[in-house]
C-alpha cells in the first residue's frame, strides 16, 4: 500500500480559518508564508537553531520550520501579525519601538512571539535553567536580565540588539505587573 | 526531502500496526530531531505515524509512589511539573538545560530518548560515518572530535549521546516502558542504550517498530538534594561538553546515599557506579569527591583533542557534590 503524500488541513491563523491542501513535506513556516500570506515569521536557518520562525501554536511558542504543517492540522496559530490584530501594537511591540529592540528587524517577529509566550510561561510559574531553586514551593523567580536572556536564548539576533531586547521585555513585564 | 505519508492514529494498537505494515515507517514526536534529519536526507521515512494524539500524554503517580511520565509529554510540561520539581529536581533542571523554550514545547520524552548524535559527520552525507552508513568508517576518530566521547567508545564510533534529560534519568534509575505487537515491555534505562561495539547504527535495545509509552521514576530515588549542571561553549542553547546529574544524602558528614550520572562523555548517559561505590559511607569532603571522580575517570580514553573533558568532568563532579554536601548539612 502506498500512502497519499498530500493532506487537506485546517489552520486557524490569527483567527482566520484556512483550508489548505499541502504536501506532507511542507513545514508550517512555508505554509504560513506561501499558502496563507503571513510573511511575519522569517526563515533564518530553517533548522530550529535561530528562532526567527517562532509562532504560537495553540498558545505555545514553537519553531515553525521544524513543525510539519500536516502535524499542525486543527491548530490555532498566532504569528506576529496576530499580536496587533486591529493595527494597535501589543505592549511588547510598543516597547520594542520605544527602546530600539531591533536593528535590521529580521529576528524581531520571532523575538516578539517568543517573548509574549515566555512572559506567559513565567506568569504560570515555570522555572528556567538559571532558576536556582526549582522547587514548586518557591515563588516564581523574579524576571531579571539573566532570566530573560536564558528564557529567550532560542532567539538569535545577528545585529546583537540583545541589550535593548532585554530592556523592552523587562519594561513590558514591569508595566504588566503594575496594571495587573 | 523524500515524499512520505502521514497518519495520526488515536490508539496505541493502531499506531503499532501502522508502523509494522511499512518498513519505512517511523514514529513522529515533536519532529525536532526527525524533521531536521529528513531535511538532510539522513532519515528517509516513507510514512510518519504521529504519536501526539495517542493517549500517552501527562504525568501521574505510580503505584510505588514514584512517577509515570507519558511518552508524549512535552519536555516543557515535564520540566514545569510540580511533582518532578519537588521530587526529582535534577530532571527538571536537566530538561531546562536543553535546547530552547520553543523546542522544549515541541520535543517529547520518547523523542528525546531516541534523538541521534550531533556528530557533524553523521549529519554530512558526503563523509564516511559508521553510524549513518555502516562499514564506511569513522571520520571523527582522526578528524574533528573535540566534543566526542572519552568513555566507552569503540574504533567504530566515538560519538556522544546529546541528551540532557537522559543523564538525569540515568541518575534516578528510570525505567523505559514500550509496546510492541507482542505486548508491553520494560527495561531499566541502564540497559536501554547498547554499548557502541561494532554496530554503532544500533543504539538501543528497542526492536524495530516498538513504541515508547512511558518512563517511570522510582520512589526510592526521590529527594530534594539533587542537581544537574551542564558545561557548554556558550551560556545557553548549546549541547553539553560535560554535564553531571547528582543526588547526595549526607548524615553527620558521612555519605549515606549518592547517585551520579555524566553526560557528554559517552554514547549513552554514563552512570558513575565506580565513583558512587567509592563514596558510600565515606566522609563527604572535596578530597574524597575528587578521589571518587578520579576512580571513575581512570577508565577514560581521551582522543587527540578532547582530553580537556577528563579534567572538566572531574572538576564538575567535585563542584556539584560539594554544593550538595553543603546543602545537606
Ligand atoms: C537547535 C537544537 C538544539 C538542541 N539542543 C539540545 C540540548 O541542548 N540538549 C538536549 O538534550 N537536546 C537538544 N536538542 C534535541 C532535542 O532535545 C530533541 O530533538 C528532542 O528531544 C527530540 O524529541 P522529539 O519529540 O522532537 O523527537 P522526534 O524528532 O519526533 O523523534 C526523534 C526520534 O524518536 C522517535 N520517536 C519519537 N517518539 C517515539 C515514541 N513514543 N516511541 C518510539 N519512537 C519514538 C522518532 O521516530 C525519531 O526516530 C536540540 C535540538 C535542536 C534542533
Ligand atoms: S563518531 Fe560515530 S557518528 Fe561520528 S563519524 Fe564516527 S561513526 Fe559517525
Ligand atoms: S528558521 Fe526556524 S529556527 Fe531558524
Ligand atoms: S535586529 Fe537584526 S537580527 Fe535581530
Amino acid at each position: 500500500m502506498t500512502d497519499g503524500t498530500r493532506s487537506e488541513i485546517l489552520l486557524r491563523v490569527n483567527g482566520l480559518t484556512h483550508r489548505l491542501d499541502v504536501d506532507n513535506r511542507r513545514t508550517l513556516l512555508d505554509a504560513l508564508r506561501e499558502d496563507t500570506g503571513r510573511t511575519g515569521p522569517k526563515k533564518g536557518c530553517d533548522r530550529g537553531q535561530c528562532g526567527a520562525c517562532t509562532v504560537l501554536l495553540d498558545d505555545r511558542r514553537v519553531v515553525s520550520c521544524l513543525t510539519l504543517a500536516v502535524a499542525a492540522d486543527g491548530s490555532d496559530v498566532t504569528t506576529v501579525e496576530g499580536l496587533a490584530p486591529d493595527g494597535e501594537l501589543h505592549p511588547l511591540q510598543q516597547a520594542f519601538v520605544q527602546l530600539d529592540g531591533f536593528q535590521c528587524g529580521y529576528c524581531t517577529p520571532g523575538q516578539l512571539c517568543s517573548a509574549v509566550a515566555m512572559l506567559a510561561e513565567h506568569a504560570a510559574g515555570w522555572p528556567s535553567a538559571v532558576t536556582t531553586d526549582v522547587s514548586p514551593e518557591r515563588p516564581a523567580p523574579e524576571l531579571d536580565a539573566v532570566e530573560v536572556r536564558e528564557r529567550l536564548s532560542g532567539n538569535l539576533c545577528r545585529c546583537g540588539a540583545y541589550p535593548s531586547i532585554v530592556r523592552a521585555v523587562l519594561e513590558t513585564a514591569a508595566r504588566a505587573e503594575v496594571t495587573g | 526531502m523524500k515524499e512520505f505519508g502521514y497518519l495520526r492514529p488515536s490508539q496505541v494498537r493502531e499506531a503499532l500496526a501502522l508502523v509494522a505494515a511499512d518498513d519505512g515507517a517511523r514514529f513522529l514526536g515533536g519532529g525536532t530531531n526527525l524533521v531536521d534529519l529528513m531535511k538532510d536526507g539522513i532519515e528517509t521515512p516513507t510514512r510518519l505515524v504521529d504519536v501526539r494524539r495517542l493517549p500517552l500524554d501527562g504525568i501521574r503517580e505510580a503505584p510505588d509512589r514514584g512517577l509515570v511520565i507519558g511518552a508524549t509529554t512535552t519536555n516543557s510540561d515535564l520540566a514545569a511539573h510540580p511533582e518532578v520539581r519537588r521530587r526529582y529536581p535534577a530532571l527538571s533542571q536537566a530538561v531546562l538545560a536543553g535546547a530552547s523554550g520553543q523546542l522544549r514545547n515541541m520535543a517529547t520524552v520518547g523523542g528525546n530518548l531516541l534523538q541521534r548524535t550531533r556528530c557533524g559527520y553523521f549529519a554530512d552525507p558526503s563523509q564516511p560515518c559508521n553510524k549513518r552508513s555502516p562499514g564506511s568508517g569513522c571520520s571523527a576518530i582522526t578528524g574533528e572530535h573535540h566534543n566526542h566521547a572519552i568513555l566507552g567508545w569503540s574504533d567504530h564510533c566515538v560519538a556522544t549521546h546529546p541528551s540532557d534529560m537522559t543523564v538525569a534519568l540515568a541518575a534516578y534509575d528510570a525505567v523505559v516502558h514500550y509496546e510492541t505487537p507482542d505486548g508491553s515491555h520494560e527495561i531499566p534505562l541502564s540497559g536501554f542504550y547498547l554499548p557502541v561495539g561494532e554496530s554503532p547504527q544500533r543504539e538501543t535495545v528497542l526492536p524495530p517498530g516498538a513504541l515508547i509509552t512511558a518512563v517511570t521514576l522510582p520512589a526510592a530515588a526521590a529527594g530534594p538534594r539533587a542537581r544537574y549542571r551542564k558545561v557548554r561553549e556558550r551560556a545557553s542553547y548549546a549541547f553539553a561538553n560535560v554535564s553531571v546529574a547528582a543526588a547526595l544524602d549526607v548524615e553527620e558528614g558521612v555519605v549515606r546515599g549518592v547517585r551520579i550520572a555524566l553526560g557528554g562523555l559517552a554514547s549513552r548517559p554514563w552512570r558513575a557506579l565506580v565513583a558512587e561505590s567509592a563514596l558510600r559511607d565515606a566522609p563527604a569532603t572535596a578530597d574524597r569527591f575528587g578521589d571518587a571522580a578520579d576512580a571513575e575517570l581512570s577508565a577514560a580514553r581521551p582522543l587527540r583533542d578532547n582530553a580537556y573533558k577528563v579534567t572538566l568532568a572531574r572538576n564538575l563532579i567535585v563542584a556539584v557534590l560539594t554544593e550538595l554536601a553543603h546543602r545537606a548539612e
